[in-house]
């Protein structure tokens, strides 16, 4: 059995189609790159798992987690897998996190929720979640707030927050585009490192093609709401079968070849 | 022959830091030291730096918009005073990062253009100074009766470039111009800003953190951190054989596609 099923996954606001009928599976461990322009549907997508769509959508198919489906579960059902069994990791650090908690009772949150935890033992298990994420001075860490962390340091937060109770799936929604590059590539490295040691699957969001050659070996490209291609990350770049790959390819070479100066001036 | 058209001399700002914000007293942050820079007419440079590198104070210093802590801007020779030289704006354009933001979603598009024109005091027909940047961003003249919000990204984003020219400016700064733009997108504008800027002689500064624009719109580049200058030169030899260990670490911090050729 796999560990997610997506079938014919269907969201709708009123008559306007955001996820048009799209399917596709993630093996336990596996790893999927979902990519596309604004407005493909990617990120419906993955608030869909999450359930956290917007009450004004329409939903229809099915989302099969652990063989439980997803799609018509209370709020209070899916909020049993949410931040358990399935981490999310944000865009914006700064928007997901509390502005006005500690970012150690943020990280000792799911745990007291879904472990039963006391916030004693949360934030011991948080100090650890720290060290782990590549935190130095995690005492410090632990009694600040976000606001006093840089971009970077605010993601290996949202990190630690998603992987604290040991998710089976980590969803990964562009972690790293309000980030500079140089910060990002030590996310990205840390993303790849935590989630090949606890083996969790992952699903990583993302427009940018580069990005996810490097952290997945399955890519689905979006575009308006449907999959159009589905193939692995080196068949992929070989040989696109539809035409949208081949032009978000050749837009993401052009950048590539201008910067080593194959592609000259405009 | 190329003139010199902007110049920081000792540029330096410092700001204070909100009250208690690191413990005891107001702590200042140098955002700019010491920077010095020439561009001539016809130039193209570009200034890449990752946030809190001084990119954005930089750009609201040559614009005229903030007062240096010591040094000055020069435009032409004439020292800069933020806030008093209301004919600046006609020289020195700016295109900002996120169109959504940066248009007025109450205006229409020819509002918007017709702004400059009005406040600038600039004796033209505007209508057809409007109609004639429309054309030269590529827009339908029909869009003079739209609102921004009926508009692409991309679209919004010319809007903003056709703004920028209509008062024929000396200089353009671009902070960002297509970080907020679809991938498939930004070359369109890229290649826009390249063609005007190069029929125009327009000088053109490009505030980037993304090394491949940089190299494909620009001659020259500087390289800022922490409010510092580590490296400048030409595009090419800079990013061919970086000269500081920060640049280095930007190249080789750029994901890159798999070799499949």
């Amino acid at each position: 059995m796999s560990l997610l099923e997506v079938r014919d996954l269907t969201i709708s606001f009123g008559s306007k189609k955001v996820v048009d009928c799209i399917s596709f599976t993630l093996e336990k461990g596996a790893r999927i790159g979902l990519i596309g322009e604004s407005g493909s549907g990617k990120s419906m997508t993955s608030l869909a798992i999450m359930g956290l769509l917007p009450d004004t959508a329409t939903i229809s198919g099915s989302i099969t987690f652990e063989g439980q489906e997803l799609i018509g579960l209370s709020d209070r059902e899916h909020s049993r897998l949410r931040g358990n069994r399935i981490g999310m990791v944000f865009q914006e650090p700064l928007t997901a996190l509390n502005p006005l908690m500690r970012i150690g009772k943020q990280i000792a949150g799911p745990l007291m929720i879904h472990k039963g935890s006391s916030l004693k033992e949360g934030l011991k298990k948080a100090l650890e979640l720290c060290t782990k994420v590549g935190l130095p001075d995690p005492d410090r860490i632990l009694r600040a707030y976000p606001h006093q962390l840089s971009g970077g340091q605010r993601q290996r937060i949202g990190l630690a927050i998603a992987l604290a109770c040991e998710p089976a799936l980590l969803i990964a929604d562009e972690p790293t585009t309000a980030l500079d590059v140089t910060v990002q590539r030590e996310v990205l490295n840390l993303i790849n490192a935590l989630v090949d040691k606890e083996g969790s699957s992952l699903i990583f969001v993302t427009h940018d093609l580069p990005v996810v050659s490097a952290m997945t070996e399955n890519v689905a490209v979006m575009q308006l709401g449907k999959i159009v291609e589905n193939a692995s990350v080196a068949s992929l770049f070989h040989e696109p079968a539809h035409e949208y790959s081949r032009r978000l390819i050749s837009a993401a070479r052009l950048a590539e070849d201008s910067f080593s100066g194959k592609g000259g001036q405009l | 022959m190329s003139q010199l058209v902007l110049e920081a001399k000792n540029l330096s700002r410092t700001y204070k830091l909100a009250k208690g914000a690191s413990g005891s007293g107001r702590a200042l942050r140098h955002a700019l030291i010491d920077m010095n820079m020439k561009i001539n007419s016809g130039d193209r440079v570009g200034i890449v730096g990752e946030s809190g590198s001084g990119k954005t104070t930089l750009v609201r210093l040559l614009l005229g918009l903030d007062t240096p802590t010591s040094g000055s801007v020069e435009f032409k020779g004439q020292a800069l005073i933020a806030g008093k030289m209301p004919w600046l704006r006609k020289e020195v354009q700016i295109v900002f990062q996120d169109p959504r933001s940066s248009l007025d979603p109450r205006m229409k598009i020819s509002e918007i253009i017709r702004e400059p024109l009005v406040c600038l005091n600039i004796q033209e027909d505007h209508n057809a100074r409007i109609d004639e940047v429309l054309d030269s961003v590529g827009l339908d003249r029909a869009m003079r009766d739209r609102y921004p919000h009926e508009l692409s990204g991309g679209q919004r984003q010319r809007v903003a470039i056709a703004r920028a020219l209509a008062p024929r400016p000396t200089v353009l700064i671009a902070d960002e111009p297509v970080s907020a733009l679809d991938v498939l997108v930004r070359d369109q504008i890229l290649e826009l800003i390249a063609a005007l800027t190069n029929s125009l002689g327009i000088t053109l500064i490009l505030v980037s953190h993304d090394l491949s624009v940089i190299a494909r719109l620009c001659d020259r580049v500087i390289v800022m951190k922490d409010g510092v200058v580590v490296e400048s030169g030409n595009t090419r030899q800079v990013f061919d054989a970086p000269a500081h260990e920060f640049t280095r670490a930007l190249i080789t911090a750029i994901p890159r596609l798999p070799e499949s050729r």
